[in-house]
């Protein structure tokens, strides 16, 4: 019996959460070998870098650093889709969860290892990279980054993988190929009553474990930054700030990769409505969040007046970078405030156009962050620009599809939903809410006492 | 412990970028070309940065040289995951080439902008090759470069006075700016050493240091013009 008839004869939940990893549709080819050739095709721009060094990109003094530096801030921002947004949801006992968790997870980990890779791409000597563990040194936020990344990477892999062991152990079961690879990945966990309550007791320490951990990583990238004297980046602000982008760009994200799946693997009784309707208000807040922070920034170096801080200010205000700007600020404010504060727009449809947006308008926030103020040096240079080189662009179209690629391959390995935590839904998750809201209510009262 | 300093009179410079070519050839600065010029990927160590005021016929323009300012609190040290820009007992910052990343965070946090990256790997033209300066090393493409006070001439000079039994005096070491401003304007010597002109000179009411609100303290110092 192959696994397909396998898994055609099972209960709904195995049935429509396991098809992806048996069947695959041509849809699936069609798009593995147009990202794949996207990829190698960066793959082929590195080659080039690394052979006639960083010559080849359009960065130049005092332009240091440019689209891959932006793209290490905008994808490691991407990475807060899952592990803070699922951690959040489970430690509320937001009940909604149960259906997005494991996508978000599968986001966090898999865009944190293209995020860490742009700053290496961005080496002037990348045999060299070693030498920042041999010689480290602790003053260097540099440090500190990849100190926080490696720990956020580490935990957050744990976090992916823990909560997905009963599934695994159910794959294995049914005896699905690869055998040996369930088999491995299951480490012979049975579900008994007592397996499951240490497991969750294990997930419940790392979604209070992964949450400071998370708002460390982008802390510290936002005081990369932030420590130097440069203007508008020398900011108070931006550790909050780039933690809130990050959740921000990470929501609309998590967004789009259920608008997909919804699609493509027919998870429309999974991927509700109301799913994406509580997705929408979130994005609705950490807009607001979002719009609150870049407003008292740009106050604060404007009303100051600093004459260095002005340059920067106009140049994104009016000046070269005003287009970037103003098409940030239509992307993270209007349209997403727009769209989702009306109930009828903040359906799949809506959510989906909204995320787009943000996606895009946070990959230009960073943009608006680190070119303008590079190409405005204290001592200001006259002739200072920026214009990315096919190889820097090829390089990023890689990383956008790299990392889609390996999410879809990831989707037909590991059920993409939680098997597990939906039947728990089903089975506790009503009793237990009714029982949660009774405990809510006010006690009775003796009459006469 | 010496605190080498640096004194430029902008009263006597000219604008004639003596200085900018010695440098060049006493540390093997590369010859980047006009294409280069063109994509703002010159190196210089020391530049004479120039601004012109006014309109004509009343124009004026300014000339303000510029090497490293040798801060005796460099951001860009703070910033270096690998240590491969450091400050030294007698406050000279350096760069160590065969450790630097190339990661530009030094570049980034130089108030200045007086870190060089090699974007390529560096050329000289044919006929100069000959007279590179074998006491300076030459730097490999994919790491940041900028002004040492010519720190190899101090080694040189240190050796030159043992071998001579006397102690290092002032005109012992002197970088090779300094060493050709035709006008004089640039002295060099020990800050903490009152028998050092630029000891004297920095204590002139004209004496002022490029953006010292930021609290970087730089060692070079500058007369303003008079008028």
């Amino acid at each position: 019996m192959s696994d397909e008839i396998k898994i055609a004869h099972l209960p709904q939940d195995e049935r429509v959460l396991l098809m992806p990893l048996v069947r695959t549709t041509r849809g699936f080819w069609i798009w593995f070998a147009f990202l794949a050739t996207i990829t190698a095709w960066g793959g082929v721009a590195y080659y080039l870098q690394l052979r006639r060094g960083l010559g080849v990109t359009g960065l130049n003094t005092p332009e240091y650093w440019g689209i891959y530096i932006i793209c290490f801030v905008f994808f490691i921002g991407i990475s807060h889709a899952g592990t803070l947004i699922s951690a959040i949801l489970r430690l509320s006992k937001a009940e909604w969860r149960r259906a997005i968790t494991r996508s978000a997870e599968f986001i966090t980990v898999l865009v944190i290892a293209f995020g860490a890779v742009q700053p290496i791409l961005d080496l002037g000597r990348p045999d060299r990279v070693l030498y920042v563990i041999l010689n480290g040194q602790p003053w260097s936020p540099l440090l500190w980054d990849v100190c926080s990344i490696g720990l956020y990477f580490t935990a957050s892999s744990i976090y992916l993988y823990v909560p997905m062991i009963p599934d695994l152990a159910l794959i294995r079961d049914l005896k699905i190929r690869p055998t040996w690879l369930y088999w491995f990945l299951a480490i012979g966990y049975h579900d008994t009553p007592r397996a499951r309550q240490i497991l969750q007791k294990i997930i419940a320490v790392l979604a209070v474990a992964v949450i400071p951990i998370a708002v460390s990583v982008h802390t510290v990238i936002a005081w990369i930054f932030a420590l130097t004297l440069r203007p508008m980046w020398h900011s108070t602000i931006f550790g909050p700030y780039f933690v809130v982008g990050a959740i921000y760009s990470g929501i609309a994200a998590l967004i789009l990769a259920m608008a997909v799946l919804r699609r493509v693997y027919r998870l429309e009784a999974y991927f509700k409505n109301v799913h994406f309707n509580n997705m929408g208000l979130l994005l609705l807040v950490m807009s607001l969040l979002w719009t609150y922070f870049t407003f008292a920034e740009y106050l604060t170096a404007w009303y100051g007046g600093e004459e260095a801080e002005l340059a920067t200010f106009w140049s994104k205000l009016t000046g070269a970078y005003a287009f970037p700007f103003w098409l940030m600020v239509v992307s993270c404010f209007v349209v997403p405030l727009a769209l989702m504060s009306r109930q009828a727009t903040r359906g799949p449809w809506g959510t989906t156009i909204a995320s787009a947006f943000v996606v895009l308008g946070m990959w230009l926030e960073r943009f608006n962050i680190v070119v303008p103020t590079s190409v405005h040096p204290r001592i200001e240079m006259p002739s200072a620009l920026y214009h990315p080189s096919w190889v820097e662009l090829s390089i990023m179209a890689a990383t956008f599809a790299g990392f889609i690629l390996v999410y879809m391959v990831a989707t037909k390995f590991f059920p993409i939903i939680s098997l597990w935590e939906i039947r728990e839904g089903r089975e506790e998750g009503v009793h237990e809410v009714t029982e949660r809201v009774a405990s809510y209510l006010p006690d009775k009262v003796e009459v006469g006492t | 412990m010496p605190r080498w300093g640096m004194v430029i009179d902008l009263d006597r410079c000219n604008g004639c970028q003596a200085c900018e070519i010695a440098c060049r050839v006493e540390n093997n600065v590369p010859v980047c070309g006009p294409q280069a010029a063109r994509e703002n990927r010159t190196i210089f160590w020391m530049q004479v940065v120039t601004a012109t005021h006014g309109d004509w016929p009343d124009v004026r323009t300014r000339f303000l040289p510029r090497p490293c300012m040798q801060c005796d609190r460099p951001p860009c040290t703070a910033v270096c995951p690998v240590r491969a820009t450091v400050i030294d007992a007698e406050g000279i910052v350096a760069q160590v080439y065969p450790r630097c990343i190339g990661c530009r965070y030094c570049a980034n946090a130089c108030p200045y902008t007086v870190k060089s990256f090699n974007w390529v790997r560096p050329s000289y033209p044919e006929s100069t090759k000959p007279m590179l300066n074998p006491d300076v090393s030459t730097r490999p493409a994919g790491v940041i470069e900028k002004c040492t006070f010519c720190h190899h001439r101090l080694q040189q000079a240190r050796d030159k006075a043992r071998a001579e039994e006397r102690p290092l005096r002032e005109e012992d070491y002197v970088p090779a700016c300094a060493d050709a401003c035709p006008t004089g304007a640039i002295t060099f010597g020990d800050l903490e050493n009152p028998g050092h002109r630029v000891a004297k000179q920095v204590q002139d009411p004209r004496a002022f240091r490029l953006l010292e609100e930021l609290g970087t303290h730089p060692k070079v110092y500058y007369l303003a013009e008079e008028r």
